[in-house]
């Protein structure tokens, strides 16, 4: 029974994990139609600006909640405003830029951090449930990853940001002869996306470590969550993490990491080849 | 595509040859510079990338030796002069780096490769550019190749005295957490050999591949298991998140640890006290060591490097002491050549160095050395037990270059 319980906590804990890594994606990609390969990188350098706060003596919880997703958010505007706004509807370029973006990230943070693990010691103790023990931190993630998703779904289904973001990424034009700014909404956006990614990034850090190059871990299990996903970015890329990640979890415990995360992999592409349009091209096709 | 490739083949042939011939015009060219100048010696080492928490104090280790042989007078009256190549935990770049080391410095020797799998890419070609190899870094043993020098600890140096010292501590079930490669597998394998021999039980073996950072249905696993306590063949940079995973869960205070790589890359520094203390080590070397040689050894390494130097590793101190070997071999030899340094260090050296008597097995290339168990606390080792003068017993079981001189191996040792 115990392990019953901790078993589906680490799954749960999977999940949360992916779907963290995944929501900036979902924001920047699902909703902007900007094919980012850099997005693992934002997650790197969110990892590197919450050990670089706390190793400057910031409270690890601000430095992973707070100085993360905003270092993150402003490199992130100001790539849209020098990159990103000139390939709006050029999904080819947009590509080859971001992978361009991707491998100079790669470089400058090997340059200033060398190219060695850097890690933090999570915070938070253990907790003790029946004969086991487990990280009260992965508890701390799972929670963070519910209000980032209660927090996102308020912000675009109640605020009047939500609102102007959503009909933008509509119709650019309608917008904008209705008074909005798009060059503006596509910039917070963009911005909100990465500082997204950079709070994963941070959030991630304890438990992982981080090395220049760990991106290149994300970026393709982000893909694969936001495109398994579907239309609906929210509910799709909560649906897909929890089919993801619970799949790769309960394999990783029946045999060993390497095969769990071929089982994840071999789940998307038959995913994808029943249902091309996402879990939300076919299910919950009204949700947000 | 192979009909294509044999013509390439024989294109390939008559350039490499014409450009071979040019090279050795070359080379002879600078050999004879050489003769009057410096002997030349290599290092390939991992100075970046995942592993070079490992590499970076075993290139402080060459630089040192190199510095001090030369302000001793050098070898045979000259200097000898280190190249350094970063092979930035690339496979790739070993064997491209032995080549330029071989055919373009023309060193006398190559020291360097961390992992099995870097050795055994790099033995082939040293091999092949008859290039003498120093290999520093424990290992599983088995490699059986007149051309190579190891100098590490081998599996019945140590595990034959760190699986029963800790089965007597802790208790008879073991859970063995490997990297997943030839050095965790066949580690893990010489584990089992000593456990069931001493009647102990493994209770759960899992292997990972070197990026794995993800150990949370581990943990799960070993607590489920009950393990009286772990054997951890952990490697590089990614998997020292297991140890902040281990703590984060509140585990370091209920299942105690064996490791077999901790501190080879100055992970006590890194990692918190709590996560390290307690971790049960086998090792020939450890700073704590009483001898003066070892003593006057921390006094001047401490003095080049600055007292706040993290700490000795074991692959450190076997890449310093490796070069001694080698100078005295050259010293014996009375030239850098190879074959007559190979020679000489079969005559049986043995040296009195910083981690004690220090001897090379003429049948194996491998060392005879002391061995000691050491316990982490607050950073600090702490040495528990010694035994003096370890065989490598798994390498000459199945090697031996006295009677097939021509032997090119890598035995996997059936255990």
């Amino acid at each position: 029974m115990d392990l019953l319980v901790v078993l589906s906590f680490e799954a749960l804990k999977a999940v949360a994990s992916l779907a963290l890594i995944s929501v900036g994606l979902a924001i920047i990609f699902g909703m902007m139609r900007v094919i980012n390969l850099a997005h693992g990188e934002f997650l790197m350098l969110g990892g590197y600006a919450a050990i670089v706060a706390t190793k400057a003596g910031i409270n690890i919880w601000i430095a992973t909640l707070l100085v993360s997703p905003l270092v993150v958010g402003v490199i992130g505007v100001v790539i849209e405003r020098t990159i990103i706004r000139f390939l709006y509807g050029r999904p080819r370029d947009t590509m080859l830029a971001t992978w361009g973006l991707s491998l100079l990230l790669v470089g400058l943070a090997t340059t200033i951090f060398g190219n060695t693990t850097e890690g933090i010691s999570a915070p938070a103790g253990s907790l003790q449930i029946g004969d086991y023990r487990i990280a009260a931190y992965s508890l701390i993630i799972i929670v963070i990853a519910i209000a980032v998703f209660a927090a996102i779904w308020a912000v675009f289904r109640f605020t009047r940001y939500g609102l102007i973001a959503r009909s933008t990424m509509q119709n650019a034009d309608m917008a904008a002869a209705l008074g909005v700014n798009p060059s503006r909404v596509y910039a917070v956006t963009f911005g909100v996306g990465a500082g997204l990614a950079g709070l994963a990034g941070g959030v991630m850090a304890p438990i992982t470590g981080i090395v220049p190059t760990i991106g290149a871990a994300y970026v393709a299990k982000a893909f694969i969550t936001v495109i398994g996903g579907g239309p609906a970015i929210l509910a799709g890329t909560v649906s897909a993490s929890v089919m993801f990640g619970a799949i790769d979890q309960i394999i990783t415990y029946l045999s060993t990491p390497v095969i769990g995360e071929v089982a994840l992999l071999a789940a998307a592409v038959v995913l994808l080849r029943f249902m091309p349009q996402g879990i939300t091209g076919r299910f919950f096709r009204r949700a947000a | 595509m192979i009909i294509n490739s044999s013509v390439n083949r024989r294109s390939f042939l008559k350039t490499t040859a014409t450009a071979a011939a040019s090279l050795g015009l070359i080379g002879a060219g600078g050999r004879a510079f050489a003769q009057e100048d410096t002997i030349k010696i290599a290092s390939l080492l991992d100075l970046s990338g995942g592993l070079d928490a490992a590499g970076k104090p075993m290139q402080d280790a060459i630089t040192f030796a190199v510095e001090e042989i030369n302000q001793a007078g050098g070898l045979l009256g000259k200097q000898i002069s280190l190249i350094t190549y970063d092979t930035q935990t690339d496979m790739r770049l070993y064997p491209q780096y032995s080549q330029q080391a071989a055919l373009k410095d023309k060193v006398s020797a190559v020291f360097g490769g961390i992992t099995s799998a870097s050795r055994e890419v790099m033995r082939p070609v040293l091999r092949r550019l008859n290039t003498l190899y120093f290999y520093n870094t424990q290992y599983e043993g088995g490699v059986c190749d007149r051309n190579i020098f190891c100098t590490g600890i081998t599996p019945a140096q140590k595990q034959s005295k760190h699986v029963p010292y800790a089965m007597n501590k802790w208790g008879k079930k073991i859970y063995t957490l490997a990297a997943d490669y030839n050095y965790g597998q066949i580690t893990a394998a010489w584990t089992r050999k000593y456990c069931t021999e001493n009647g102990g039980q493994i209770v759960g073996e899992d292997f990972f591949p070197l990026d794995v950072t993800n150990f949370g249905s581990t943990i799960q696993k070993i607590q489920e298991a009950k393990p009286d306590f772990l054997y951890l063949v952990l490697v590089g940079g990614a998997h020292q998140s297991f140890y902040r995973q281990w703590a984060a869960a509140g585990m370091n205070k209920q299942i105690p640890m064996a490791s077999t790589t901790m501190t080879i890359g100055g992970e006590q520094m890194v990692l918190s006290p709590e996560e390290t203390n307690g971790i049960l080590l086998c090792f020939n070397y450890f700073e704590a060591l009483e001898t003066p040689a070892n003593k006057a050894f921390l006094e001047r390494f401490h003095k080049r490097f600055g007292a706040d130097y993290p700490y000795v590793t074991e692959l450190a101190m076997a890449t310093y002491q490796s070069v001694y070997l080698w100078a005295e071999g050259v010293k014996r030899a009375g030239t850098a050549e190879r074959m007559p340094v190979i020679e000489a260090l079969e005559s049986g050296i043995s040296l009195d160095l910083p981690s004690g008597k220090f001897s090379i097995d003429p049948q194996t290339h491998h060392c005879v050395m002391d061995i000691n168990i050491g316990q982490i606390q607050d950073r600090k080792i702490n040495i528990l037990e010694s035994f003096s003068q370890q065989q490598p017993l798994d390498t000459s079981g199945v090697c031996d270059l006295k009677k097939n001189p021509d032997d090119n191996s890598m035995y996997v040792i059936k255990v």
